[in-house]
C-alpha cells in the first residue's frame, strides 16, 4: 500500500531509467538526504559525531570506491589500508605545503595521488587474476605502509612518525583541526560523499561502469567483442583509489587528526572495508552504504551493550565483538551472498504485491 | 674461507629454515585448496588457535575462565597442576577434528557451489570467529609454549664453522638455532608421511579424485563432505604442527596469526595446487627475504623484510601467473 507503482506512468526512456524509478522511492530517498543536509547538524553532538557519523560517512566512502573495484570490476584487493594510507599522507603533505588551499581541493587533489599511485599497482591485474592478484595487492598494501614509516619526508621529520592534521578551512569554518564544531566537519563529509555517491552511481550505469562489469562476468569474452581490459582494469583501479583516497584523507584530516601510518591504516583497515562491500553487497552503490553502517554501528552497538549495561571488562567486550563479527559474515554469507543490498532489494518485492501476496 | 662467505652461508642457511617454517604454514593451505578449491585464509588463526588450546590444556587453564567469571561473578581461573604434554596434544588434535567437523556442517555445506571469492570471504569470516573464540577460552595474554623442543644457538656449529675461517681473521662463528634445525626435520618428516598417505592409502587416493575433479569422484562414489572434513582435520594438524613451532619460537600470542600473511607470497611462488611447491615456495622466500635484508636493505634504511617477499612474488607472478609448480591456467568462453 505504502510502497507501489501503480500510476506511475513512464513517458520517456530517461523517466524509465532513472535511479529511483517508483515515485514513492524518489521521496523516500529525497527525504533522507533533506533530514541529513538539513536536521541532523542542529542535533549533532561531539558523541555522535566521532563514534558513529563521521566513520560512517567516511567508510562508506572507502567501500564505495572498493566496491567499484570489486563488486564491479571484479579484482579482489586487499590493498585499501594502503590506499587510504596514501589519501592521508598526500592530504597532509598538500595541506602544510600550501596553507592556503581551501579543504574541498585538498582532499580531492590527494585522491587523484591516490588515484596515480593506484594505476601503478594496478598494473599486474592485467596478468595476474583472482587469488593471486588478491595476494598481489597486499604487495601494496605492506610496500605502502612501509615507505610511510621509512622516509621521514613524508611526515615532515616529526619525531614520533605522526602526522598532525593543522587546521584548515572552507568559507571560513574550520573542518580539520582540535577546535572544529561538530557539525562542521559531519556536513564537509557528508557533502563529499553526496557529490561523489552521485557520481559513481552514474559512472557504474554508463559505458565505464558497464565494461567494467563486462570483464567482471568474463574478461576474454569481454575482450572479444570489444572491451579493452586494459583501460578497464585501469581505470577502475583508478577511480577506486580515488575514492579510498578521499576517504584516507578525511579519515585522518578531519576524524582521526593525527595518525601513525602502521596503526591507523594496517592490514585490518583493507579487511575491514572488503568486510563492509561484502556484507553491503558486491556491486551495489546502496550495499556500499548499507555494509559501512553495520560494521560501524554493530561494535558501538555491542561496546554499550556489554560494557555500558552488563557492566563487563572491554578485552572480554573485544573479544566477543571479534566472534559476534566473524560469524556474522559468515552468516550472511550463508544467508544470503549478495548482502544486505539484495534483502532489500527482495523486502522492495515484497513490499510492493503487499498485503496480497497473490 | 674468508668471514664475508661464511657470512653469506650463515643468512642462506638460515633462511632456508625460516622458509621451512612458511612451509608449514603454506602445506595447510595447498591441502584444503586442492580438495576443495577453498583459499583458506584462516589457516594462520588455526594455527594460533591449536597453539593457545595445546598451552591452555598443558598448563590446566579452565576454558572461558574470563566470560564465566564476568558472568557468574565467580573467580576460576585453572582446574589444577595441567596435564602430560603427549595427552595435551592429543587432545588438542581431536579439538581440531572438531572443529573440522563442525566447520563442514556449519559453513561448508551451505557454501557448496558458490563463488571460490565467496569461499574465501566465509574463510575470513572464519578466522575472525577462531581469533574471538581463543581470546575468549584461553585468555589474550602472550603465553610461552614449551614442549619440551631444544632451543637457542648451538654452540657445536658455532665452534665447528669458527674453525673454518681462515686464521688472522676475526669470525665468531655461525649462528643456528636448534629449534630450527628440529622445525626443518619434523617439516621434511610431515611431508614424506603426507605424501605417503596420498600415495598409498585409500582415503588419500580419495583426496587426490577430489583435488583432480569435483564431479567425477563423486560419481565413482567418493563423499564430498566425508572428504572435507578430513582434509581439514589434515589441514589442522598441519595448523597445529606449525602452531607448536612458531609458538615455541616467538611465544603464542596474537601476531601468530599474521604468518598467514607470510605464507600467502610462498604459495603464490610455489602455486595454489602443488605440495612441493609449497616448500620449494617457501625456501626460495625465505632465502630472498633473507639475503634481500642483509644486502639491499641498507640501502634503504632496513625492515623491508615485511613487503620484500611480497614483490619477489609479485616480479614473478608477471613472468609465470600459476606459479611455479601450478597447474597451467587454461581458459575457454
Amino acid at each position: 500500500m505504502l510502497y507501489r507503482e501503480a500510476g506511475d506512468f513512464k513517458t520517456t526512456y530517461r523517466a524509465d531509467q532513472q535511479t529511483f524509478p517508483i515515485k514513492s522511492e524518489r521521496i523516500l530517498f529525497w527525504a533522507f538526504i533533506a533530514f541529513a543536509f538539513l536536521i541532523v547538524p542542529f542535533f549533532i553532538n561531539d558523541y555522535w559525531n566521532k563514534a558513529v557519523l563521521m566513520p560512517l560517512l567516511i567508510y562508506s566512502m572507502a567501500a564505495l570506491g572498493l566496491n567499484i573495484l570489486v563488486g564491479y570490476c571484479g579484482q579482489v584487493s586487499l590493498g585499501t589500508g594502503g590506499f587510504m594510507a596514501v589519501g592521508a599522507f598526500a592530504c597532509y603533505k598538500l595541506m602544510t605545503a600550501f596553507p592556503g588551499m581551501d579543504m574541498f581541493s585538498v582532499v580531492i587533489l590527494s585522491g587523484f595521488v591516490t588515484a596515480a599511485v593506484g594505476i601503478i599497482f594496478g598494473l599486474p591485474s592485467l596478468r595476474i587474476k583472482g587469488f593471486y592478484l588478491a595476494v598481489a595487492t597486499l604487495a601494496a598494501q605492506f610496500f605502502l605502509v612501509w615507505v610511510f614509516n621509512k622516509f621521514a619526508w613524508f611526515y615532515n621529520y616529526s619525531a614520533s612518525g605522526q602526522i598532525t592534521a593543522p587546521e584548515r578551512s572552507i568559507f571560513g569554518i574550520a573542518v580539520t583541526g582540535p577546535s572544529t564544531a561538530p557539525w562542521a566537519t559531519y556536513l564537509f563529509a557528508l557533502t563529499i560523499l553526496f557529490v561523489f555517491g552521485w557520481i559513481a552511481r552514474n559512472l557504474t550505469r554508463g559505458r565505464l561502469g558497464r565494461s567494467w562489469m563486462a570483464i567482471r562476468d568474463m574478461d576474454i569474452a569481454a575482450e572479444i567483442i570489444g572491451v579493452s581490459p586494459l583501460k578497464a582494469k585501469l581505470s577502475a583501479f583508478a577511480i577506486s583509489s580515488f575514492y579510498i583516497g578521499i576517504a584516507g584523507a578525511m579519515f585522518f584530516a578531519n576524524y582521526l587528526g593525527a595518525a601513525e601510518v602502521g596503526e591507523a591504516f594496517g592490514i585490518d583497515k583493507s579487511f575491514l572495508v572488503l568486510f563492509m562491500v561484502i556484507i553491503g553487497g558486491l556491486g551495489s552503490i546502496l550495499g556500499s552504504f548499507l555494509g559501512a553502517a553495520f560494521l560501524v554501528l554493530l561494535p558501538v552497538l555491542l561496546k554499550n551493550l556489554m560494557v555500558g549495561y552488563l557492566g563487563w571488562a572491554t578485552d572480554l567486550a573485544a573479544h566477543i565483538q571479534i566472534m559476534l563479527v566473524g560469524g556474522l559474515i559468515v552468516f550472511f554469507l550463508i544467508a544470503e551472498p549478495h548482502g544486505l543490498a539484495q534483502l532489500w532489494r527482495i523486502t522492495k518485492e515484497k513490499l510492493r504485491i503487499w498485503p496480497f501476496p497473490y | 674461507m674468508s668471514p664475508d662467505f661464511l657470512n653469506f652461508v650463515e643468512i642462506v642457511l638460515n633462511g632456508l629454515m625460516a622458509g621451512v617454517m612458511y612451509s608449514l604454514v603454506a602445506l595447510g593451505f595447498v591441502l584444503i585448496f586442492k580438495a576443495s578449491g577453498i583459499f583458506n585464509f584462516a589457516q594462520g588463526v588455526m594455527a594460533l588457535f591449536a597453539a593457545l588450546t595445546l598451552v591452555g590444556l598443558q598448563t590446566g587453564q579452565v576454558p572461558f575462565a574470563h566470560l564465566i567469571n564476568a558472568i557468574l561473578g565467580s573467580n576460576v581461573h585453572h582446574w589444577g597442576d595441567g596435564m602430560n604434554t603427549f595427552l595435551a596434544i592429543f587432545l588438542t588434535m581431536g579439538v581440531m577434528i572438531l572443529l573440522a567437523w563442525l566447520v563442514e556442517k556449519i559453513v561448508l555445506k551451505h557454501l557448496v557451489n558458490q563463488e571460490p571469492i565467496i569461499l574465501f570471504m566465509a574463510t575470513i569470516g572464519l578466522a575472525y570467529f577462531l581469533e574471538g573464540l581463543g581470546d575468549l577460552m584461553w585468555g589474550a595474554d602472550i603465553k610461552t609454549l614449551d614442549v619440551g623442543l631444544p632451543v637457542g644457538g648451538s654452540f657445536w656449529w658455532e665452534d665447528l664453522t669458527r674453525e673454518w675461517a681462515a686464521t688472522g681473521t676475526e669470525y665468531y662463528g655461525m649462528y643456528i638455532d636448534v629449534l630450527d634445525v628440529s622445525a626443518t626435520l619434523i617439516a621434511l618428516v610431515l611431508v614424506i608421511v603426507l605424501s605417503l598417505f596420498s600415495q598409498y592409502t585409500a582415503t588419500g587416493r580419495a583426496l587426490r579424485a577430489v583435488a583432480d575433479d569435483h564431479q567425477a569422484a563423486m560419481s565413482v562414489g567418493i563423499s564430498l563432505r566425508t572428504i572435507w572434513v578430513i582434509v581439514w582435520s589434515i589441514a589442522g594438524f598441519v595448523a597445529l604442527v606449525a602452531g607448536i613451532m612458531w609458538g615455541t619460537k616467538s611465544g603464542v600470542q596474537f601476531s601468530l596469526s599474521l604468518i598467514a600473511l607470510k605464507a600467502l607470497p610462498v604459495l603464490i611462488l610455489g602455486g595454489f595446487t602443488s605440495i612441493p611447491g609449497a616448500i620449494i615456495g617457501g625456501l626460495i622466500i625465505g632465502v630472498g627475504e633473507k639475503l634481500a635484508e642483509a644486502y639491499i636493505g641498507p640501502f634503504f634504511g632496513g625492515a623491508i623484510e615485511n613487503w620484500f617477499a611480497y614483490m619477489l612474488a609479485l616480479a614473478f607472478l608477471l613472468f609465470r601467473p600459476q606459479g611455479l609448480f601450478g597447474e597451467k591456467i587454461i581458459e575457454r568462453i
